[in-house]
């Protein structure tokens, strides 16, 4: 089953190196990671997403808390969460083809942000789904590049407008 | 380990300009360190420098690994904090089998190590190793200071989490500037850990659940690890193991925290265990995990594990619990704090017919040895120095069949007894050990009972010995293999003894050439004799004991099997 990991981290080196390290050391798969900045200039954020039984997941939250730098663990699992992926994609789009290619790109609600003789790139954003989705359909046209954030999430209203991350932190998470 | 020194009593308050160096010699005082392992080199001449004149014991090693296993032992025996330093490079990278050893073991250890300057990080400099990246996976927490505004707080963060919790080794990396640089030191930088919590005291509605089965059992065993060693909480669990009335098995870690010469006790467990502790934990109805993690050399096959138990796990790492063997009633927090609580919860069950039963496997499987040849057998040294030592020596050992007969016969009385290295099962562990033990408890008997191919590894080490006129006993079980290679080679190999053994030096000549004492003990009849007077001596003493050759530890549990399913039971039955 899919479990998306959001680890509340200090943003100081090393720390990365430190997550992903154990994930291999453990054997356990990542399916993605993204890193990014909070609102606190001292704390990050990393979007895990892992695919295991709960058991393994279960491991993979507890090494995680385990960690020094790592403030605060949350398994979405079970929650409602909006989850999104961010994707660049290069579509080929000759003339000929192009009005097909621009109201594809219109169903999914993507944004043309780039353009060229032979080639449109396209940026589509939302869960995951959508994002291989849009790639399946593209693929009889040729695509010649894709590039992928991985997904972040959050949780849906109430928790988050009850639990701001600063506050949620002394919550133990075992 | 809070104890402020007069050092930094004298500093305490006044805001004065230090060096990088100095910063951290006053922050150790501060933090009551009076011993460090360490070994120079050329960027941490700042921090040795300031060193010249600090109140404190300093020990150099021969080689960096071996400071680091003696700073460990240190802190096994002591249960104080263990410091080490090396420096960049080649020092940092000796450092790595014994920071595993430690990390393995839960032993709490602060790793200095010297980096080449800031600037030059990265460039491939002279002695440049990316120590942080090489040492993350084998320390609890490691880093690397690059302001020495950052040195005093990130000292005190060291000590802090080696200590608490479930310990361990924490390393920081020193460039060579930051030792230098100066900055305004208040001595009161406070730590900043918001990711870093310990949870001391058990949920007290886990606790009452635990003891609850703890009452209804009719066929418990309570199975130690060395958490119960690390809390000392060894009275707490005799109070308990007393109140309700439970057999005690330990870990090969666990060993000392329960008095082996009582009934209760059932020794050892696991893949050299005894069978009496082995069959316990299968047959029981309730196991109750103190501190211990469910490593594989005492589970066997998981699957077949203790299959009618109830299982209880005290842990204070919450990802000990649940991760090999899962769990009906965790308890997360410190083995003394719940185990005394505990005790108060559980009442006195006879349980005649469990203690009745255990009784009998004790009398049928007993660890026991050919005593009718006139051969020097491995057990019968250990055993007589156990006699002689009246079970009070501080034994430690090297890997492997040494090391399970020193488990084995040798009967622990108290905790921090037995140091050996468990987890990472390091070879050449025992004579540093036996070193850093003997630092931390000068007035202790310490004896490593070690293998010769153990001994080789870091004999070196012994000079070290002979420098500090340290009366360490070092009991070489001499049977010119890797015994316990040897023993799997001759179980399942077919007897071919592939590349298990080397040609080995006379060790009494290496011994006296070092400047220790030297014996050679060839006969069973002059053990005896010999032991006694390598207890007489006044500095460090190698007995080379060439002993049966092809001696097998017995009882074995094959890998992949049940833990009741043990081979050698009946050489042992056929010894009674």
């Amino acid at each position: 089953m899919k479990h998306i990991i959001s680890a509340l981290v200090e943003n100081k080196p090393g720390v990365l190196a430190h997550v992903a390290g154990m994930f291999a050391a453990r054997a356990f798969n990542i399916d993605s990671l993204v890193v990014g900045r909070t609102e606190e200039p001292d704390l990050s954020r990393m979007t895990i997403v892992v695919v295991g039984d709960d058991r393994v997941v279960e491991q993979v939250r507890k090494q995680l808390a385990r960690i020094v730098p790592v403030v605060k663990v949350q398994d979405f699992v079970g929650q409602p969460v909006v989850a999104r992926d961010l994707m660049l994609i290069a579509i080929s789009a000759p003339a000929e083809k192009r009005p097909e290619v621009l109201s594809l790109i219109e169903m999914f609600k993507g944004k043309v942000v780039d353009i060229g003789q032979k080639f449109v790139m396209v940026e589509v954003s939302g869960p995951e789904e959508k994002i291989e989705a849009f790639i399946n359909v593209c693929k009889p046209y040729g695509i010649k590049s894709v590039a992928r954030t991985g997904t972040i999430a959050m949780p849906r209203h109430a928790k988050t407008d009850t639990a701001p991350a600063r506050n949620a932190q002394t919550q133990e998470s075992q | 380990m809070k104890t402020k020194s007069r050092a930094s009593a004298r500093s305490a308050g006044q805001s004065s300009i230090k060096a990088g160096a100095q910063i951290i010699v006053d922050t150790l005082i501060e933090q009551g360190v009076d011993t460090m392992f360490g070994y120079t080199g050329g960027v941490v001449l700042p921090l040795f420098d300031r060193l010249y004149d600090a109140p404190i014991n300093f020990i150099i090693p021969r080689h960096e690994q071996g400071g680091c296993h003696m700073a460990d032992a240190y802190a096994r025996a002591s249960g104080k904090v263990g410091v080490v330093v090396a420096t960049s490079g080649p020092g940092a990278c000796n450092l790595v089998t014994g920071l595993a050893t430690a990390m393995m073991d839960s032993v709490p250890l602060v790793a200095l190590t010297g980096q080449v300057r800031t600037e030059l990080i990265g460039n491939d400099a002279f002695q440049e190793a990316d120590t942080t990246g090489i040492t993350r996976p084998v320390t609890k927490y490691n880093g690397i200071v690059k302001d020495v505004k950052d040195l005093a707080r990130t000292v005190r963060e060291a000590f802090h989490i080696a200590s608490t919790g479930r310990p361990g080794p924490v390393l920081i990396d020193l460039p060579v500037d930051v030792e230098v640089n100066k900055c305004a030191a208040d001595g009161k930088a406070d730590m900043r850990l918001p990711g870093y919590r310990v949870r001391a005291k058990g949920h007290s509605r886990q606790i009452s659940m635990a003891a609850r089965a703890i009452n209804k059992s009719k066929q418990p065993v309570l199975y130690v690890g060395g958490g119960v060693i690390i809390s000392n909480a060894a009275e707490e669990l005799r109070a308990l193991a007393e109140t309700a009335h439970l057999p005690v098995t330990m870990t090969l870690l666990g060993l000392g925290s329960y008095d082996q010469r009582k009934p209760e006790s059932l020794d050892m467990l696991g893949m050299h265990g005894s069978a009496y502790a082995n069959y316990a934990v299968q047959e029981c109805d309730l196991l109750i995990a103190v501190g211990a993690r469910f490593d594989d050399r005492v589970t066997g096959k998981v699957a077949t594990f203790a299959p009618n138990a109830k299982i209880i796990h005290v842990d204070i790492d919450p990802s000990s619990i649940s991760k090999n063997v899962s769990v009906d009633i965790p308890v997360v927090g410190d083995a003394k704090t719940i185990l005394g609580q505990l005790a108060k919860e559980v009442e006195y069950q006879e349980r005649k017919e469990w203690f009745a039963k255990i009784a009998q496997w004790k009398k049928k499987f007993a660890f026991r040895y050919d005593q009718s040849t006139s051969a020097v057998k491995p057990q019968y040294v250990i055993e007589e120095l156990c006699r002689q030592t009246k079970n009070e020596a501080i034994v430690t050992t090297g890997v492997g069949q040494n090391q399970m007969w020193a488990a084995q016969f040798y009967k622990f009385v108290k905790p921090r007894q037995l140091i050996s290295s468990g987890g990472l099962g390091t070879m050449g562990y025992g004579l540093p050990a036996a070193i850093g033990t003997q630092i931390a408890k000068p007035e202790a008997t310490v004896v490593d009972i070690d293998g010769d191919h153990s001994f080789n590894m870091t004999m070196t080490e012994l000079a070290t010995a002979v420098e500090h006129n340290l009366p360490i006993n070092v009991c070489i079980l001499n049977n010119g293999y890797m015994g316990m290679v040897r023993q799997w080679q001759e179980l399942f190999y077919g007897k071919r003894y592939s590349k298990s053994y080397v040609k080995n030096p006379q060790y009494e000549a290496v011994a006296k050439a070092l400047g220790a004492v030297g014996m050679t003990v060839d006969k069973k009849a002059d053990v005896p004799g010999a032991i006694k007077q390598m207890l007489k001596e006044k500095g460090p003493c190698v007995v080379d004991f060439r002993v049966e050759r092809e001696e097998n530890v017995w009882p074995m549990v094959p890998a992949g099997k049940s833990i009741n399913e043990m081979d050698g039971l009946d050489i042992l039955e056929s010894m009674a």
